[in-house]
């Protein structure tokens, strides 16, 4: 009998049943269709399948279904309908941020991991919240003024 | 509106809420999940394929199973869809086994067993006996200026394998549909996609539907291997008669797909009072098992192998080597940074040689407008490089470091260096004229709304954004009121691949030239349609590709880069302290786009000369295939990264714009390796990737430090 795992999806109960061993990053995509999630090497190196799991900044493809028993999860599916997103949103947008948007969702994903830690960064703490989440299109530039932008224009959001 | 005004990209939104549909997001109802059956061995012949018993639903395609032609219509189509009876390269495809669930299919590949007769692998140029291409061109007379030189200065230069990471693996569906075929996925050219299945089905062209999803990055490594995977997917899904998913994961997509050439170029040049006269070249490239592209990546190689420089006498050749390693293809650049790394150190040691600064020694060399390329045509509009140099050299003090950095003691020492390339703009020679003869189509809908109809894909460089501010611009309509929807073969005209940093330039020409007709003809309400095709500019000197001579491209981009680092003479690791870079591409279409690409070609650039190390081992296998092993920059790496546009208008492209993609990977690596030289205590390098290990070589042959 395989044990169910239940946790919190995005605000919601989410219940798995493919099994304690099943990637986060598997059971998120192909269980709860959150395509946003994306797959970019399943070993931990690039970021693409970050999500937030109890406040911290994860790389789903590393988490086994059994640690996300009793978990709150968050998503870009989740993530797009809040305030903050719409800060990030607005500022990516507005240095064009997003090329080819494999990265994009993780990185705002790692942009707001970072920012509720540290609401004003930096330049360089900016860079290293998100030296974890490879992009290979923009040479990170706009992403960092993004972020930057995104926490001057929040301000009291984060 | 301003063109060069940034917008809010047209993909924007879809892509950072994550629901932009990539290929590995579709529904997998019904689908099967295929697994490519791969030669382990790098050369041999194939005695026999042993399948386990393959449960019901389980199926597996090779070489047999294949309706038309057993070639993947590249260039050449010496590229087999399945292996026939020779495995070239490990990796070399020998079928495909799919299933409904890809746990099992997985299982069931491990058990196949393959009997191979080895034969002795052939790994590197050195050992090669068997070159794929053979080029030579002239200019001047070579053997008179060497006799007449003051000095003959001889060197070799050598470049890796460098591997697109575009963060998306490749990956195809192929869905049969009654006597159709549908491919649908992660590729940059839906019509040459469409040729290869087309070849290797037996299909007329219109039985195969071709369709883009949107990409995760590309680079050129997606302009030709989806041709290769999706002859494979094809031939699968019509055997099993149902959807075929083909996804790479990250090690195998970057073991077994196209990388940059690895090189090894030879430069001889005779230099008479301070200047250099004559360069005799000799380009040789890895092309890998199969052809694929290195015809047309040589081309261009060689014809850039005298960097921006007028050399008045040249004796070039250029040869592609066949080795039993994975074929390589297209990548950023396609050819030209491999020799712009070796021209720009070659003219650096020349001038250290001599005792004089290689900026200025360079500076005495750059070509002018109205001068005489490599291979006998024109520079016909301005060459800017030397106003791009002050830009530069403004920009992070050059001149005052590279002074300062002279002569300096202690652990950490600090270089800077300058190099200096250009992009030919579209594709070498005739190509755009003779094969391609793109067509790009507008159509007006009732509700007065226009859609762009075209077969470039917007991979993340942002033409669905440029492509609608042109047409827009000259309809004067809004951006919203312009429909770009993903490419289908079904739907749009063939405007020719996305590559060649031609797509702008040339396409979106075609699309203001519609949209100026269109304009004129407006019906309010009414469908209408209105088709551009390609006419060669009048002023261009015809390419003759058998003797190298003419304009092999209608202009050029251009481009400086500067690097400065600090070495630490200690572990050999260096820290990049600032990169910088002037980059003319015309007029900007947009700001923001053009910039961004700029800052990614860059990086990839500083990559390629750094940390991007890719080895194949003894027995031809690579190492390095995983993203913890072959390092990409991260966000730490190079943390002040300034790239600044030239505008120098091009009559013949959209409000003067011109290539752009491709230029900011070209020639980084030269400004690299020459900071690097100097923060080592003015030691000489010629090869990259140089990494800390090759520091710590260097440095301990070094007495003084
Ligand atoms: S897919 Fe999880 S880190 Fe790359
Ligand atoms: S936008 Fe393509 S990887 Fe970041």
């Amino acid at each position: 009998m395989i044990r169910e795992v239940v946790f919190n999806l995005n605000g919601e109960t989410a219940v798995w049943n493919g099994g304690p061993a099943a990637r986060l990053l598997d059971a998120l995509r192909d269980g709860f269709r959150n395509t946003g999630v994306k797959c970019g090497c399943r070993e931990g190196e690039c970021g693409a399948c970050a999500v937030i799991l109890d406040g911290m900044l994860v790389n789903s493809c590393m988490v086994a279904m059994g640690r996300a028993g009793g978990s709150e999860v968050m998503t870009i599916e989740g993530y797009k309908k809040t305030e903050r997103f719409a800060a990030l949103d607005k500022s990516f947008a507005s240095v064009s941020a997003v090329q080819c948007g494999f990265c994009t969702p993780g990185m705002v994903l790692a942009a707001e991991c970072l920012l509720r830690e540290n609401p004003r960064p930096d330049e360089g703490e900016i860079r290293a919240g998100i030296s974890g989440n490879l992009c290979r299109c923009t040479g990170y530039n706009a992403i960092v003024k993004a972020i930057s932008s995104a926490a001057k224009d929040g301000e009291g959001l984060w | 509106m301003n063109i060069k005004e940034s917008v809010i990209k047209s993909d924007h939104a879809m892509k950072i809420t994550g629901e932009a549909v990539y290929v590995a997001d579709h529904p997998t109802d019904g689908m099967l999940f295929g697994r490519l059956l791969r030669s382990s061995k790098a050369r041999a012949r194939v005695l026999d394929v042993r399948l386990p018993a393959l449960p019901d639903g389980y199926l597996y395609a090779d070489k047999n199973d294949v309706p038309g032609a057993n070639k993947v219509k590249i260039v050449l189509d010496d590229t087999p869809v399945f292996a026939d009876g020779t495995v070239e390269f490990i990796g070399d495809p020998i079928g495909l086994l799919m299933g409904p669930d890809e746990d099992t299919v997985n299982r069931l590949l491990e058990r196949i067993e393959v009997e191979y007769e080895g034969l002795p692998p052939v790994l590197s140029i050195e050992d090669s006996d068997t070159v794929f291409f053979d080029y030579t061109y002239a200019k001047g007379n070579t053997d008179k200026a060497f006799a007449e030189a003051d000095h003959i200065f001889e060197e070799e230069f050598r470049t890796g394998l460098q591997e697109h990471a575009y963060l998306e693996t490749n990956g195809l569906i192929a869905r049969p549909d009654g006597g159709r075929i549908t491919v649908h996925g992660s590729l940059q050219c839906p019509y040459y996609v469409q040729g290869a299945v087309a070849n290797a089905m037996g299909f007329e062209p219109d039985r195969v539907q071709i369709k883009y999803d949107t990409t995760g990055g590309a680079f050129g490594g997606k302009e030709d291997y989806p041709s290769i995977l999706a002859a494979q997917a094809a031939v699968a899904a019509y055997k099993a008669g149902k959807p075929v998913r083909v996804i790479f994961g990250r090690r195998e997509d970057m073991e077994f797909t196209s990388k940059r050439h690895p090189s090894k170029c030879g430069y001889k040049a005779a230099v008479k009072d301070g200047r250099v006269t004559a360069m005799d070249i000799d380009v040789k490239y890895n092309a890998g098992a199969y052809t694929t592209l290195s015809k047309v990546v040589l081309q261009r190689g060689i014809i850039c192998a005298c960097g921006v420089y007028n050399i008045q006498n040249l004796a070039v050749r250029g040869r592609a080597y066949k080795t039993n390693t994975v074929p390589n293809g297209a990548f950023r650049g396609f050819g030209g940074p491999q020799p712009f790394f070796a021209v720009e150190m070659m003219m650096s040691h020349i001038a250290r040689n001599l005792g004089v600064e290689p900026l200025a020694f360079k500076e005495r060399h750059v070509a002018a407008q109205g001068d005489v390329t490599s291979t006998g045509g024109r520079f016909h509009f301005p060459v800017p490089i030397l106003l791009m140099i002050e830009q530069v050299a403004k920009a992070c003090n050059f001149r005052e470091k590279r002074e300062a950095y002279k002569n300096q003691t202690g652990t950490r020492r600090k270089g800077i260096g300058m190099s200096l390339c250009y992009h030919g703009a579209g594709f070498t020679g005739a190509g755009e004229r003779d094969l391609i003869k793109a067509v790009a189509k507008l159509r007006k809908y009732p509700d007065n709304k226009v859609e762009v109809l075209t077969a470039n894909t917007d991979m993340g460089q942002g033409l669905n954004t440029t492509f609608a501010k042109i047409v827009a611009n000259e309809l004067k309509i809004p951006m919203h009121d312009i429909i770009i929807a993903n490419p289908d073969t079904d739907r749009v005209p063939d405007s020719g691949p996305t590559v060649a940093s031609r797509s702008i330039m040339v396409v979106g020409e075609l699309l203001r030239r519609a949209a100026v007709r269109l304009r004129e003809q407006w019906a309010d309400g009414g469908e209408q349609l209105v088709e551009e095709r390609f006419k060669e500019p009048g002023y261009v000197i015809p390419f003759d590709l058998e003797k190298f001579q003419g304009d092999a491209y209608p202009t050029y981009s251009w481009a400086v880069n500067a690097v400065e680092l600090e070495a630490d003479t200690l572990t050999g690791t260096v820290k990049v302290l600032g990169a910088y870079g002037s980059f003319d591409v015309g007029t900007p279409i947009d700001r923001n786009i053009v910039t961004g690409q700029m800052e990614g070609g860059t990086m990839q650039g500083i990559g390629f000369a750094s940390m991007e190390r890719m080895a194949v081992d003894g027995s031809g296998k690579i190492r390095g295939n995983s993203l913890s092993d072959y390092i990409i920059p991260t966000s730490l790496d190079i943390p002040n990264l300034q790239c600044m546009l030239y505008e120098e208008e091009y009559p013949e492209g959209p409000y003067g714009a011109k290539g752009a993609g491709e230029l900011p990977a070209v020639g980084a690596a030269g400004a690299y390796i020459e900071a690097i030289e100097q923060a080592l205590g003015d030691v000489r390098v010629n090869h990259i990737p140089f990494t800390a290990e090759d520091a710590i070589e260097i440095l301990h042959k070094e007495p003084s430090l």
